[in-house]
C-alpha cells in the first residue's frame, strides 16, 4: 500500500493528466450534448499540453532565457534550466486546438441552424424522420 | 545532402494559389480553374522532378531555415516518398478537373471558400509526405484533417453532422499520436525521425518503446478509419459535397497508410515493430476482419457512393494487414497497393460525380439503363470495378497478388482467405450493379424505353479524367513490374 501511495505521489503529473484524459474521454463518449462532446475534446487536448509541459521540469531548475555569450561558450549547466522545448511544441498544439475547436463551433451553428437543437438524440430523430 | 529546393515549390504552389484564390476568386469567378489547374500542374512537374533526381541520386534531405537536425525541422524525400508526392499531385490534378465542375453545380458562389481549403488540403499532404520529423508531422497532419472537416461541412443536409463526428474521432486519433510523439521525446529527447532511429536501438526500455509504438499506432489508425475505429469515415465520405469526396476519399486514408509504413520503416526497426509474434499476428488477424467486415457492410448499402466508402474501410484493412505480415512481399503489395487503391478509388468517385452531376442521385436503383445514357462513363465503371476485385490487367490484381503471397510465405492463411472472399464479395457487388446498369431499362418496359435510348453523356470536363484515370490503372497495372524494380524494392529494408 505504501508503495503504491509512494508511486503516486513520485509520479504525480502523470496521474493528473490520465485523470483529466479519462474526463475528456468520457464527455466525448458518453455526453449527449454536442457543446459538452467539444469541452470534452479540449479538456482532453489540455491534458496532453499538460503532460508535455510538465515532462520538460526540472527539479530547481530555471526560467531557460539565459546570456547569449555564456550560452554560447558553453558555461551553463543544463540540469539548472528547465527544458524549453515541450513548451515551444505546446504552443503550436494549443495553436492546432484552437483551429479546430474553432472549425467545431462554426460546424456546430450550421447543426443548430439545420435542426434547430444540439442534443444527439433528438438530432438523430429529426434525420430518421 | 543537395542544395536544391525544388521539392519546397511541389508543396508552396497550391499553398500560395490557395491564398490567391481566396482574395481573386471572389472578384473573378473565371480565374478560379485557372489557378487552381495551374498551380497543381507546376506541383506535378516539381514532383516528377524531385522524384527524378532523387532515382538519380539517391534521396535527398533539406533544413527548413537552415537550422541543423537534430534541432530543426527536415524535409526527407527518398524514393517512396517522392512517389507518394507524385501520387498525390497527380490524383489532385485529375480530381480537381471534376471538382471544378461539380462545384459549380452543388455550391454556386461558394467556389473561391472551396478551392482555398481544398489547395490547402493538398499542399498539407504534400508536406506530410515529405517531412522527416515527429512533430511536424503532427502539426501537418491536422492541417489536414482540420480542411478537409471545412470541406465535409459545406455539404448539404447531415454534411454538417457527419463532419462534427469526423471532428471529434480525428481529434483523438491526432492526440493519440501526440501522446505518442511524447513518450518518444521523453525516451530519446529529440523528434527527427532518422535521430529517434539512430537511438532508439541503444535503449534498454522496451515496454516505453513499445506504449509509444502503440499511441502512434492506435492515432493512425484512427485517422486512417481501420476497421473497428472506422465510424466517421462513411458518413462523411457519402455526405461531403461531390468535389470533395472525389479528391479527400483517394488520399486521405492513402496517405495515412504511408505514415504508418514511414515510422516503422523510419522511426523504429523492423525487430522492434515485428518483435512480438502475438501483437503482430492480432494485428493481422484484426486487418482480416476488418476486410470481411468492409465488404459485409458494403453489400448492405443502397447507394453507390456509401458503398464505395465502406469498401475503402476493406481497403485499409489489405494495406494494414500486408505491413504487419513481416515480409517483403506483403510490405511490397502494402506499398503497390497505396498507388493502386488510390487510382481505383479515384476512378469510381469520379464515376459518382459524373453521374450525379446528370441526376444528381447514385441510388442503386436510379442507375437501371445508364449503360445507354452514359456508355464512356460507365465503360470507365467497369474498369475500375475489375481493378477492385483484381482481374488481371488492371492494376488492382497485381498488389492483391503480392498481398496474398505475402500471406501464404507468413503462414496467415486468415489473411489470405480474408483478401479472396473479399475479392468475391466486390466481383458479387460489382456485378449486381453492371447487371443493373446494363439490362435493367430492357427489363423495366416501356416507361423508361424513351429516356433510356438518349445519349447523355456528363461533361468534357468530368468525362476527361475519367478517361485518363482508367486508362492509368491499365498502364499501372501493366507497368508494376519497372514500379517495383525501381522504386518499392529500394524502400524496403534489407532485414526482411
Amino acid at each position: 500500500m505504501e508503495q503504491i501511495v509512494q508511486e503516486i505521489v513520485a509520479k504525480y503529473n502523470y496521474w493528473v493528466y490520465v485523470i483529466l484524459m479519462m474526463i475528456g474521454f468520457y464527455a466525448m463518449i458518453g455526453k449527449r450534448n454536442l457543446v459538452k462532446k467539444l469541452l470534452g475534446m479540449n479538456i482532453f487536448q489540455t491534458a496532453i499540453i499538460l503532460f508535455f509541459v510538465s515532462t520538460g521540469v526540472k527539479k530547481g531548475g530555471r526560467i531557460p532565457i539565459v546570456d547569449k555569450y555564456s550560452g554560447l561558450a558553453g558555461t551553463i549547466d543544463p540540469n539548472t534550466i528547465d527544458n524549453p522545448l515541450p513548451h515551444v511544441l505546446m504552443l503550436t498544439a494549443i495553436v492546432v486546438g484552437v483551429s479546430v475547436t474553432g472549425v467545431a463551433l462554426a460546424v456546430l451553428q450550421r447543426i443548430y441552424r439545420e435542426y434547430g437543437t444540439l442534443e444527439e438524440n433528438e438530432i438523430l430523430e429529426k434525420v430518421r424522420r | 545532402m543537395t542544395s536544391s529546393n525544388l521539392h519546397m515549390y511541389v508543396m508552396a504552389s497550391p499553398l500560395v494559389a490557395a491564398l490567391i484564390v481566396n482574395l481573386l476568386g471572389r472578384f473573378s469567378r473565371r480565374s478560379i480553374p485557372w489557378l487552381v489547374i495551374g498551380s497543381l500542374v507546376v506541383a506535378l512537374g516539381g514532383a516528377l522532378a524531385v522524384l527524378a533526381a532523387v532515382i538519380d541520386h539517391g534521396p535527398l534531405r533539406y533544413t527548413v531555415g537552415n537550422w541543423t537536425p537534430p534541432y530543426g525541422i527536415e524535409l526527407v524525400v527518398d524514393h517512396l516518398s517522392g512517389m507518394m508526392l507524385v501520387l498525390i499531385t497527380l490524383v489532385a490534378l485529375i480530381a480537381s478537373f471534376s471538382s471544378l465542375k461539380s462545384v459549380e453545380q452543388e455550391l454556386p458562389g461558394e467556389e473561391h471558400f472551396f478551392f482555398t481549403l481544398y489547395l490547402i488540403l493538398i499542399a498539407g499532404l504534400c508536406g506530410l509526405v515529405m517531412t522527416g520529423d515527429a512533430f511536424n508531422l503532427y502539426v501537418l497532419l491536422e492541417i489536414t484533417s482540420i480542411t478537409s472537416y471545412g470541406l465535409i461541412a459545406m455539404g448539404r443536409g447531415r454534411a454538417p453532422l457527419s463532419s462534427f463526428n469526423y471532428i471529434i474521432m480525428g481529434s483523438i486519433g491526432a492526440c493519440f499520436y501526440l501522446l505518442g510523439v511524447g513518450y518518444m521525446y521523453i525516451l530519446t529527447g529529440t523528434l527527427n525521425m532518422a535521430d529517434i532511429a539512430r537511438i532508439l536501438p541503444n535503449l534498454n526500455a522496451p515496454v516505453a518503446t513499445a506504449t509509444a509504438l502503440g499511441f502512434l499506432m492506435v492515432g493512425l489508425w484512427i485517422k486512417m478509419a481501420f476497421f473497428p475505429l472506422h465510424g466517421w469515415l462513411p458518413n462523411a465520405y457519402s455526405h461531403a459535397p461531390t468535389g470533395a469526396g472525389t479528391m479527400a476519399a483517394p488520399l486521405m486514408t492513402k496517405v495515412t497508410v504511408y505514415l504508418m509504413v514511414r515510422i516503422i520503416l523510419s522511426m523504429y526497426t523492423p525487430e522492434h515493430i515485428y518483435a512480438s509474434a502475438a501483437v503482430k499476428s492480432g494485428i493481422v488477424w484484426a486487418a482480416a476482419v476488418a476486410i470481411i467486415c468492409g465488404s459485409i457492410l458494403a453489400f448492405g448499402q443502397k447507394d453507390l457512393r456509401r458503398m464505395l466508402t465502406y469498401i475503402i474501410v476493406a481497403e485499409v484493412g489489405y494495406m494494414v494487414g500486408g505491413i504487419f505480415l513481416g515480409n517483403a512481399n506483403g510490405l511490397t503489395g502494402a506499398i503497390l497497393h497505396i498507388i493502386n487503391d488510390a487510382l481505383m478509388t479515384l476512378c469510381l468517385f469520379l464515376v459518382v460525380a459524373a453521374i450525379i452531376y446528370r441526376q444528381g442521385t447514385v441510388a442503386l436503383v436510379s442507375l437501371q439503363g445508364l449503360f445507354y445514357r452514359m456508355p464512356l462513363t460507365m465503360a470507365a465503371f467497369t474498369i475500375g470495378a475489375f481493378a477492385m476485385i483484381g482481374v488481371p490487367p488492371t492494376c488492382g490484381f497485381f498488389s492483391k497478388w503480392y498481398l496474398i503471397l505475402g500471406g501464404v510465405e507468413a503462414g496467415h492463411w486468415e489473411f489470405v482467405i480474408a483478401l479472396v472472399v473479399s475479392s468475391l464479395i466486390n466481383a458479387v457487388l460489382f456485378f449486381r450493379i453492371i447487371e443493373l446498369a446494363y439490362f435493367g431499362a430492357l427489363v423495366d418496359g416501356e416507361h423508361h424505353e424513351h429516356a433510356a435510348s438518349e445519349r447523355h453523356e456528363a461533361s468534357f470536363w468530368l468525362l476527361k479524367p475519367l478517361m485518363v484515370t482508367a486508362v492509368l490503372l491499365i498502364v499501372v497495372g501493366l507497368g508494376t513490374g519497372v514500379l517495383i524494380d525501381n522504386l518499392i524494392s529500394l524502400v524496403i529494408p534489407a532485414g526482411f
